[in-house]
């Protein structure tokens, strides 16, 4: 906690990044990975331990806090947005990070999440969706899937559930991603982006709760599937998967439709790569990228990596450059400036 | 009216009185707030002292001519010192039948009622619910003193030569009303018309000569026709000299948060969301850019509450304002504020309640929100504004005690404050409170929760602060390390702790001033807005002989030292609140006395007739 190393850039240790407390998440649970990336992530990119905030909910993932050698705010349920947020508009020079969970951001703390995103607050929110309450032991949650049985729904969720990137993307937000718990390498590259972009980062990881919620996300990520059925965004490239990099997705009557490469489909045409969605999360239309987040995970790929980074300028560079240009205007007043203004008098 | 012989004015001309109050009563679009503060900010300058109160309708546009659209102003002039806006009106100017019926009760019989005959037509007293003209009806005007005057045609036949269209002429009516006023406590008009010229003459040159010519049109007209066989004198009033300005009470919690600010060297936020009777202070913090203060309209109150407690987090002055709705929703983020044990100040502008309740009407029903309404063992410091002008300096003492103690403070002020005004002497800068806030940055030894032994505060860090990470938050923590902790023997040294921490605040607070005797009959207690009243009426309940004291809290929790020797010197104890009998329970928690509950929920305000009348029937 006292530590006081300097903190020599590019040759930082994960380490660096870990406090003294002991990491009491179940073994095997998916958050271990996420700390492991945010940890080395940090100190890849060479990072003032002083100079990050993690704030986070509650909820198993909003633990996280206790466990990196940084500045941190372990909050209230669904408010950690909103508390860094008085955070980041206080003192924008810190780097602040969101940690919380589809329970935390997209139930309790929707509101607060949606209202932050629209600002473009310069906050890195890290959503784990595990799509399921375990703090609470095993409740069905806003990601769960209709059917889920759960102690609260023992004959199936009716609950339609929340698609979190599309929410993301909806409600204007400039920097939206997904990534998976057991993708270190992956989730770091993500990491580094949201970093990097001014505003809002918004990132969705697909992370396993080995306790209540065990392989809700195998049949997409397992090693033997995982090629066919997740498309890694790569900004500029044709939207391309597949273990032999054999499909593809073309824009086909209004919606992105799978199609095999080199093979003749049922008109007879022969698809080839040039004939695919180049995609560019750069663009400032969300259509695409809407579309992306809405492919059906149970028969067509679920897309991972940066699905929308546009520049907008943040919110409190918003808000210091407007009480900067009218301090540079008018000059600060003294306090007595301020107690003798307005209509006064004399009594002698 | 109290009249005094005149004394070498002309006789019969001019009567002097002690004091007039005053109520301007229209529809919200006749521009009676404006009159009233032109009205009032003309007796400051002539030297009276003052008071007034505005009153509202909540609907913004309520439709024109309704009951639920009236909306008055009113001020109490004297040439004495005084505490409160008065309750009976000697003076009454309604412009339509909506504003007489509204507010002819209030109106003393013999009292002065100047009516707008121009807005009296059958339709205008069908609207305010009159089966026929009122102005011809004896049974409800014979008791007053009736003056009519057609202030449509005065304003038209003045403005006929303008270029102004007939909306905009008939916006200038009120000045008229205003002419005659002035006219009739023989008032110069000369601040009146630099005010209106200030007001709209670099926007609306024109409108400011209309403004004018008809202000001038109404006070000729009085005089010309003699609209009364006298006229009226109150004289100054002998206040401390120095230099004054008129303030609301929202207006001064506002100054009083930016000057904490200042005084400190620590930069303002405030993190807030729209609420009546509030929003005031977050309009005027938001308009301090210049002071460098940073206002966030939060998407609701939690997020009003959260952002202030990130940016207690990252040292700064924070603040939240709201009223007792507000405070609801932001109970479960002070506990997180109690237990990170941070600095920062919840202003709640109370209104009448439970639930939405009365939005633009008073109340002080909220003293059990804030003492006890917070799950777990949750002890938080207590303020309460006595007058408006009290709130500047309530706004600086709440910032004092939350850093100096590291813990929320809830400052309780309410709509009859927020909105009344009086006149302020100024301070001398140096004289104002000062405190210092200290931020650790020695990482030698460092822990968060390693206590200040005097204070039990724990050391405010920023985050940047090399060498001094740390993890703060809700769940319990060992005390000294700040790690979590589940340990059922430092949870309740934890408790225990926060307790002694908020309750060792007593020592650090002036005992409340009595004002009296300190034995006799009866000490009448108080806390925020009900001062003036009870100041009023302790007085004149001692000069008819009565053996009676006041104490008004303004430290309400944790009590101030040396409370119990003051009641002890008391046989009875009269508490009059705007509340149930929440102050009256409260102490029977504190401390043994024989406490009458004198309770008045109805959104209005003490009168000190009222609390006079109680006094005499305790005591008789």
């Amino acid at each position: 906690m006292t530590a006081t190393q300097d903190s020599p850039k590019g040759k930082l240790k994960k380490t660096f990044f870990k406090s003294d407390q002991e990491v009491r998440w179940c073994p095997g649970c998916g958050d271990y990975g996420i700390l492991n990336a945010v940890q080395s992530t940090f100190a890849e990119l060479g990072l003032e331990r002083e100079n990050i905030v993690i704030v986070s909910g509650i909820g198993c993932s909003s633990r996280f806090p206790y466990y990196m050698e940084t500045y941190g705010f372990h909050s209230i349920h669904g408010r950690a947005p909103a508390v860094a947020t008085g955070v980041k508009l206080s003192r924008p020079e810190l780097e602040v990070w969101v940690i919380t969970g589809d329970g935390d951001a997209l139930s309790i703390g929707g509101n607060h999440l949606i209202h932050t995103l629209r600002r473009n607050v310069g906050l890195k929110i890290i959503l784990f969706n595990n799509r399921i309450y375990g703090l609470t032991k095993g409740q069905f949650s806003p990601t769960s899937e209709i059917g889920k049985v759960t102690k609260s729904s023992p004959y199936g969720s009716v609950d339609m559930p929340f698609n979190p990137l599309s929410l993301a993307l909806g409600v204007g937000a400039t920097f939206v991603a997904r990534t998976i718990d057991v993708m270190g390498k992956h989730m770091r590259e993500v990491l580094k982006a949201a970093h990097e972009h001014e505003g809002t980062a918004f990132i969705e990881v697909f992370q396993d709760c080995n306790i209540f919620n065990h392989g809700a996300f195998d049949p997409i990520v397992k090693k033997e599937v995982r090629d066919d059925r997740l498309v890694d965004l790569r900004p500029n490239q044709p939207l391309v998967f597949g273990q032999d990099h054999d499909k593809g997705l073309i824009w086909d009557c209004n919606q992105l439709r799978v199609v095999k490469l080199g093979e003749a489909d049922e008109t007879g045409k022969v698809w080839k790569e040039e004939d695919l969605v180049v995609f560019d999360p750069s663009n400032p239309n969300p259509s695409l990228a809407f579309a992306l987040s809405h492919l059906r995970e149970v028969d067509e790929p679920t897309p991972i990596g940066v699905l929308r980074s546009i520049k907008q300028a943040s919110y409190e560079k918003m808000v210091h450059g407007q009480i900067q240009g009218i301090q540079d205007k008018k000059g600060e007043r003294s306090l007595e400036d301020l107690i003798y203004a307005g209509k006064t008098w004399e009594v002698k | 009216m109290t009249t005094v012989t005149p004394d070498g004015s002309p006789t019969g001309k001019v009567e002097i009185l002690e004091e007039a109050v005053i109520r301007f009563a229209g529809d919200s679009g006749d521009g009676m707030q404006l009159t009233g503060n032109q009205f009032s900010d003309s007796a400051a300058l002539f030297g009276n002292d003052l008071a007034t109160f505005p009153d509202f309708p909540a609907e913004i546009r309520a439709p024109i001519g309704t009951l639920a659209g009236v909306s008055a102003f009113q001020v109490r002039i004297s040439s004495n010192d005084i505490h409160t806006p008065g309750h009976l009106l000697d003076v009454l100017v309604a412009m339509n039948p909506a504003a007489l019926k509204v507010h002819l009760p209030d109106l003393k019989h013999g009292g002065i009622l100047l009516v707008n005959t121009g807005n009296f037509g059958k339709r205008d007293w069908e609207k305010a619910g009159y089966t026929s003209n009122p102005l011809e009806d004896e049974t409800i005007v014979e008791p007053y003193h009736l003056v009519q005057v057609d202030l449509n045609h005065l304003t038209k036949e003045t403005l006929k030569d303008t270029n102004l269209d007939n909306k905009a002429i008939m916006r200038c009516k009120n000045f008229a009303a205003l002419g005659i006023l002035l006219w009739m406590f023989n008032r110069d008009l000369e601040p009146t018309i630099r005010a209106i010229k200030e007001r709209f003459g670099k926007k609306a040159p024109e409108i400011a000569d209309a403004n004018v010519a008809v202000l001038v049109a109404g006070r000729n007209y009085a005089e010309t026709v003699e609209l009364l066989d006298h006229t009226f004198q109150v004289d100054q009033a002998e206040l401390e000299p120095g230099i004054y300005r008129n303030i609301m009470g929202n207006q001064a919690t506002g100054l009083g948060l930016l000057a904490a600010s200042k005084l400190t060297g620590v930069q303002l936020f405030l993190g807030s969301y729209p609420i009546t009777p509030a929003s005031d202070i977050l309009h005027q913090l938001s308009s301090y850019k210049q002071d460098g203060v940073i206002t966030f309209q939060a998407e609701d109150e939690i997020a009003a509450i959260c952002s202030t407690v990130g940016a207690a987090y990252a040292g700064m002055l924070a603040v939240t304002t709201t009223s007792g709705p507000g405070v609801a929703l932001k109970t479960e983020a002070l506990g997180l504020g109690v237990m990170a044990e941070l600095p920062f100040v919840v202003v709640n502008v109370q209104r009448g309640g439970p639930s939405t309740g009365l939005p633009t009407k008073t109340e002080q029903a909220d003293l059990y929100q804030a003492i006890w309404g917070r799950n777990g063992e949750c002890p938080l410091p207590v303020l309460a504004a006595a007058s408006p002008v009290d709130c500047f300096y309530m706004a600086i003492e709440a910032f004092r005690i939350a850093t100096k103690y590291m813990t929320p403070v809830l400052l309780l002020t309410d709509g009859y404050l927020a909105n009344g005004s009086e006149p302020w002497k100024l301070p001398k800068i140096e004289d104002l409170p000062k405190f210092e806030v200290h931020f650790e940055t020695n990482p030698e030894g460092f822990q968060p929760y390693k206590r200040d032994p005097e204070t039990l505060a724990r050391p405010w860090v920023r985050p940047g602060t090399k060498g001094m990470q740390h993890r703060i938050g809700g769940l319990e923590k060992e005390d000294g390390s700040g790690n979590v902790s589940y340990d059922s023997e430092n949870h309740f040294h934890m408790v225990k702790t926060r307790q002694a921490k908020v309750m060792g605040i007593a020592k650090d607070i002036p005992a409340p001033e009595l004002h009296g005797d300190s034995e006799g009959d009866l000490l009448v207690l108080g806390w925020g807005s009900t001062y003036g009243s009870i100041y009023g009426a302790v007085d004149k309940a001692r000069k008819e002989g009565f053996k009676v004291s006041q104490l008004h809290l303004r430290h309400v929790f944790p009590l101030p030292e040396g409370v119990d020797k003051i009641l002890a010197g008391f046989k009875r104890i009269l508490v009059p609140e705007m509340n149930m009998g929440q102050l009256t329970n409260y102490m029977k928690t504190q401390i043994s006395a024989d406490y009458i509950s004198y309770p008045k929920v109805t959104g209005k305000p003490f009168y000190n007739d009222e609390v006079l009348r109680k006094i005499r029937e305790v005591l008789a």
